[in-house]
């Protein structure tokens, strides 16, 4: 017997299809501390294991927000309070000249908050993780699409769990190390 | 198990997307074993040691610059902007195609740009970063070109933020940052892959570095799938601002030639047009040299040829209004304007321009054009030449012969102007060069769900 606690266990298919199919099994007998591998996104699969929506958008909209706002503060302050100087007699709130300045910051806020609320919300940078344990795994980025229960998962049971994805017939079955 | 790519339907004579035959495995193999496994040609070496020199030819000029000042150019008063502002928007221009092709097409679901994109993008970091050498050369101070930046200082000042020149800045810079960030997390699943692919222990702990511990969770493809939509969105009104900023540069001062609304569509159009003619001259010669003829097909070359056309038409509309407006607007600076372009010093370059814009790239109505690599690569070649000729035409002869005749004058390159000009481009094919040798030219991942097997539904 291993002495490491485990971290879960891993099915393997080899297909986006067997993989959904899979999933949604999993889901359905009730298992909810589930992920799923694969190459490339498959819709269904996040679909399957029940994620359904993402904070990414939101993030990035605040910070699209955030970065207009203060583009324009920023300019505001600059041209009528801080460092007023006549532009061609133009007045100091010249508001025309401050739209440019204005859009690029929205979008340079909002494009670096979807990058990195992205990672952050995934947890990346993350050098070492549990699953690529498995020699298998290496595959996950080829051709291969990998179901995983955890093993903090309330109906998770060693036995029970392993029999449980057999039934699935996966390619291969494989316990994951902590 | 049968083969689903027997499936993949040919419509009417036109060439797939991607050629039949390939599964998740080869796809992966084909693309991942340039960087992995083949070993550096020779003619990778040459070409790359070619660039290299061309770059310290580069730098030698900028060298010098620095030692004697603006002035061993070819710039005078009245012509201040020379070589330095023909080439900032030539480049800038030239990115414009990797942002459309990577950013719109995406949210225009054109999935044939999944072979094209990732090299486009390179391309457009390459091009803008090549770019913005010229405005921070030009400014005669480079060591100071911080101070365009708003930030707080002892001397208690602040920039400008009416002017046109200052737009740029945020423009720009924005653009290469948003640029970078579009194609460094298009990068993250492929360095994952290359990680888990790599024999050799140093690069599979670089890989792996960048890679940042990316797994392929279905949560993270979730979220990554998101971020990558909204950054197209954000960068679709993006990149028509930038070369719609660059054309504020001129569109908002009152020189003849310069003063015309019509200016940021005809830029951002002439952007294109450059950009699709760069991606092509290099997409020719990498699917060539490297076997990419089953992802990079006729069918790329053939839209990328009409693309050029259609906006090689709006470019040529430009050109149509210029030339009415000279006469319809009754201003007489126009109308000596368009006299001077058509007989003036410089009218073999306009003339020029109007061969390689519009005369030459007429060829693509012709199918057999569109489909011979050697004739695309011939009239591509053609158009980025005569888009550099429109911003010369533009920039150089508005500012020869403005409103007073005693201030009138002519502009002569120097060999440092062509020293630079050249210097950029071989700076440009070295990092070219570097990318095609370390990281994927082609999304591996994004090629992954072209392929029939990826589909889930109708199970």
């Amino acid at each position: 017997m291993r002495t490491v606690p485990m971290y879960g266990i891993m099915a393997e298919f080899t297909s986006p299809k067997d993989l959904a199919a899979a999933a949604k099994s999993a889901h359905d007998a009730g298992y909810r501390k589930i992920d799923a591998y694969s190459p490339f996104p498959i819709e269904e699969v996040a679909e399957a294991i029940g994620f359904h929506s993402n904070r990414v958008a939101l993030v990035t909209l605040i910070g699209a927000i955030i970065g207009g706002l203060s583009g324009y503060a920023l300019q505001y302050w600059v041209a009528v309070i801080n460092y007023p100087t006549n532009i061609g007699g133009r007045p100091y709130h010249s508001w025309p000249s401050f739209i440019i300045v204005t859009f690029e910051l929205t979008i340079l806020f909002g494009g670096i908050s979807a990058v990195f609320g992205m990672l952050a919300l995934n947890g990346l940078p993350m050098p070492y993780h549990p699953v690529f344990n498995v020699e298998r795994f290496a595959m996950a980025s080829k051709d291969r699409f990998f179901l995983i229960v955890f093993a903090t998962d309330p109906k998770y049971d060693p036995k029970g769990t392993r029999q449980f994805l057999e039934g699935l017939h996966p390619r291969s079955i494989s316990e994951v190390p902590s | 198990m049968a083969n689903p790519t027997d499936e993949v339907v040919v419509a009417n004579k036109r060439a797939p997307v991607i050629q039949p035959g390939y599964t998740f495995a080869t796809v992966t193999d084909k693309i991942s074993s340039i960087v992995l496994t083949r070993p550096t040609s020779f003619g990778w070496l040459v070409g790359f040691g070619l660039g290299f020199m061309v770059t310290m030819m580069l730098l030698f000029a900028i060298g010098y610059l620095f030692l004697r000042g603006t002035g061993i150019w070819g710039i005078n008063i009245p012509i201040g902007w020379g070589f330095a502002i023909v080439n900032f928007v030539w480049w800038i221009g030239i990115g414009h195609a990797g942002t459309l092709i990577s950013a719109i097409l995406l949210l225009l679901r054109q999935s044939w740009r999944n072979s094209i994109n990732r090299f486009a993008e390179a391309m457009t970091l390459f091009a803008v970063a090549c770019a913005g050498i010229f405005p921070l050369i030009h400014t005669g101070r480079p060591w100071l070109a911080y101070w365009m930046f708003p930030y707080p200082n002892t001397m208690n000042y602040w920039p400008q933020f009416r002017s046109p020149l200052l737009w740029d800045v945020f423009a720009v810079s924005t653009y290469f940052t948003i640029s970078l960030l579009f194609w460094f997390i298009g990068l993250i699943p492929d360095l994952g892959t290359l990680r888990d692919r790599a024999e050799n222990k140093y690069a599979r702990m670089i890989y792996g570095m960048l890679a940042m511990g990316w797994r392929g969770s279905a949560r993270h493809w979730h979220r990554y799938e998101t971020a990558y939509l909204l950054l197209a969105g954000l960068a679709t009104p993006l990149v028509l601002s930038v070369h719609t900023v660059v054309s504020f540069d001129f569109a908002v001062s009152i020189v003849p030639g310069w003063h015309t609304t019509i200016f940021p569509p005809y830029f951002v159009a002439g952007a294109i047009y450059s950009g699709f003619a760069m991606v092509l001259m290099l997409a020719i010669p990498i699917r060539k040299i490297y076997h990419l003829e089953d992802f990079i097909t006729d069918r790329h070359l053939q839209n990328s040829a009409k693309v050029m056309l259609a906006t090689g038409w709006i470019v040529a509309y430009g050109y149509a209004i210029e030339a009415f407006m000279g006469w319809y607007s009754g201003n007489r600076y126009d109308s000596a304007l368009l006299w001077n372009r058509l007989h003036g010093p410089y009218a073999f370059w306009y003339w020029s321009l109007l061969a390689c814009n519009l005369g030459i790239p007429q060829l693509l109505w012709i199918r057999k054009m569109r489909t011979s690599p050697v004739w695309l690569f011939l009239v591509s070649l053609v158009i980025l030449i005569g888009m550099w000729l429109e911003r010369f035409v533009i920039i150089v002869m508005s500012l020869s012969r403005d409103f007073l005749t005693s201030s009138w004058g002519m502009y002569y390159p120097t060999r440092w102007d062509w020293m630079t000009y050249f210097g950029t481009i071989g700076m440009f094919l070295t990092a070219m060069f570097l990318f095609v040798r370390i990281l994927p030219m082609i999304s591996i991942f994004e090629m992954r769900t072209l392929l029939p097997e990826a589909e889930v539904k109708h199970q």
